[in-house]
């Protein structure tokens, strides 16, 4: 049987390449026509090139890498858009046995409470630094990354420099629990299942979760290459159709069962059923027995989870400017503006009269509570969407926004 | 600066295919190469070689790694960049194609690292045809051998000769449009069902 159209897409093997590969397993993607190739990578760089040259259409991407690819930020860069978000939430912050008992020491407690840990991950740095010891290492899986940003966020608002009191080196995901154990890392921000890992293997702590770092904040994104959306709209419009599909169907609880043991096989994650299920129930073992249910802790469809929001693009380039990954320019925050797609996701989905938002931007943290709001359609409930420090990011603002962003 | 004296990094977690790269450059006259099979440590071991060019296979699932370190350690004294040639996309593509990469410091001349990244894509090649073939070979080897058993068990059990039982799986397969060696190994799994054959 010939399909109308045939998209090819990298992903890793994450856990938040489901919604892009149950729509190509679940037939999600076959119903729209498509036929869909899915290529499992071994890198973000390999990513990043195979999109450049054209071997992948789409690919499941981190949320701030197709703005480093338009940015130029990276080597062999294309131009690279987002129609469509993977999900919200989903990364914890682990670390070692050894890192958790001192901040224990200093008051932390196994509540996941990001300003708690922080506090005493701060005081835990300070004595060791009276001590004479060498700064604590942490890993995040790429420098272009939610996982990077959101640690340093989380560190600097407790005080501690991120450049200057701690390492931060890269990992790939699945080696992050064993570098963890070898003590070549004492923590780590990754996405499920690799924390989950390490706690049932009995050498880390989640200490906290993205989920409260930022409620209901972004973090896989579909990156299609620019020139392929612009002359395949309609293959990129079935494709935003099935994947839409498909994210329904993975957020749905009756279908967790089934998806934990897709997402087990060997060509995905490779890694066993049970392993899979604190992602989907937000239920997660802590380390030492204490377990946790974190409300909203990674959402693939819920609350708007797949609308590119232009907000979130624009959120992750003032990490970029931050850091010093890049200065902020009219001309580089125009491309940030332009990277994300909520126009495409839009006119994509309309024919099914599902809910969408009407703005492209929101006021991240001006949510308290899950809120109902006005959109074409159906009803939509957005939110919360605040930052655990109380800050309140508005994109109308951004200069304003950098200038009070201080490095620790 | 002649060619001869780039210092030249291999990283590369297939030995075999790390030292046919390492024979090519050296065929090429160059006598600083280094081969890195294992990136534990591997901070430390840049910062004593100093590479100038850093050959690395795309399966590494330590490039995302690699590349932060080219661009942030103190162990790398220059800036190290993937080598991009933007005015030859042919060549880019070839080498991800091929599977292969090279990382360059500040400053070369891409005259120099092109004929060295040329030379890994055609060795990445070859190697891969090179194992397309070994595999090719083991799997005729394999399907030789389950026919043989098949045309065994359809002589003892139809009292066929060799000839006659080949010519029945022959038509069996050409009939279902299968393989005569798909068709061989139901068969044999089959007979193994059935319990062991009278004599065996």
């Amino acid at each position: 049987m010939s399909m109308a159209h045939e998209i090819t897409a990298g992903f890793m093997p994450l856990f938040d390449s489901a919604v892009l590969v149950v729509a190509g397993e679940m037939g999600f993607a076959t119903r729209e026509g498509i036929e869909l190739k899915l290529q499992r990578e071994t890198s973000w760089a390999n990513i990043r090139d195979r999109i450049a040259i054209g071997h992948f259409d789409v690919a499941h991407m981190l949320g701030p890498m197709p703005l480093a690819c338009s940015l130029g930020l990276t080597p062999l860069a294309s131009e690279t858009i987002v129609p469509f978000s993977l999900g919200l939430g989903g990364n914890c912050i682990t670390v070692s046995n050894a890192v958790w008992d001192g901040m224990a020491a200093q008051g932390a407690a196994p509540d996941l409470d990001p300003g708690r840990a922080g506090a005493a991950l701060g005081a835990l740095i300070r004595e060791r630094a009276r001590a004479g010891r060498e700064p604590l290492r942490f890993a995040v899986v790429h420098p272009h990354s939610g996982h990077n940003y959101e640690l340093r966020y989380w560190l600097a608002a407790c005080g501690i420099d991120p450049d200057c009191d701690i390492e931060i080196v890269i990992v790939p995901p699945p080696f992050m629990a064993d570098a963890l154990a070898a003590g070549r890392i004492d923590g780590y921000c990754v996405g499920e299942p690799w924390n989950s890992a390490a706690v049932a293997a009995g050498t880390g702590h989640i200490v906290t979760v993205k989920a409260l770092l930022w409620r209901n904040s972004p973090e896989k994104v579909i990156g299609a290459r620019k020139v392929w959306a612009e002359e395949n709209p309609e293959a990129m419009a079935a494709l935003l159709r099935a994947l839409h599909h498909s994210a329904r169907w993975c957020q749905d609880p009756a279908n967790r069962g089934e998806l934990a043991v897709l997402m087990a096989r060997p060509a995905f994650l490779g890694q066993p059923e049970a392993i899979q299920m604190p992602a989907l129930t937000g239920r997660l073992q802590l380390g030492g027995g204490v377990e946790r249910s974190v409300e909203d802790f990674f959402l693939p469809f819920d609350k708007a989870a797949n609308f590119p929001w232009k907000s979130h693009a624009l959120w992750f380039y003032t990490q970029m400017v931050r850091w010093g990954q890049l200065p902020h320019t009219p001309q580089n925050l125009a491309i940030a503006r332009d990277c994300y797609r909520p126009d495409l996701y839009r006119s994509a989905l309309k024919p099914l009269g599902v809910a969408l938002p009407g703005a492209n931007a929101k006021v991240e943290g001006a949510l308290k509570v899950a809120t109902p709001v006005g959109s074409a359609g159906a009803s939509l409930v957005l939110g919360p969407d605040g930052f655990f420090d109380g800050q309140i990011f508005d994109p109308d603002r951004i200069d304003a926004y950098i200038a009070g962003q201080k490095r620790a | 600066m002649s060619t001869g004296s780039l210092t030249i990094l291999v990283i590369d977690e297939n030995r075999i295919r790390a030292s046919i790269i390492e024979a090519g450059l050296r065929d090429a006259g160059h006598r600083q190469v280094t081969v890195i099979h294992d990136v534990a440590g591997i901070a430390r071991r840049i910062a004593e070689i100093e590479p100038d060019v850093i050959v690395i296979d795309l399966e590494n699932p330590n490039r995302d790694m690699l590349e932060n370190m080219f661009q942030l350690s103190r162990a790398v004294k220059r800036p190290i960049a993937m080598f991009v040639d933007r005015s030859d996309q042919a060549s880019i593509e070839a080498a991800v194609d091929a599977g292969v990469s090279a990382y360059v410091v500040d400053g070369l001349k891409k005259e120099r690292i092109k004929p060295i990244l040329d030379m890994a894509i055609s060795r990445f090649n070859a190697f891969s045809r090179m194992a397309r073939e070994l595999e090719e070979a083991r799997s005729e080897l394999e399907n030789r051998k389950v026919i043989d058993r098949a045309k065994g068990i359809l002589m003892k059990s139809r009292g066929l000769s060799e000839e006659a039982a080949y010519t029945l799986l022959r038509k069996t397969a050409m009939n279902q449009n299968r393989k005569i060696a798909e068709i061989a190994q139901s068969l044999v799994t089959a007979a193994g069902l059935l319990g062991p054959l009278e004599g065996e």
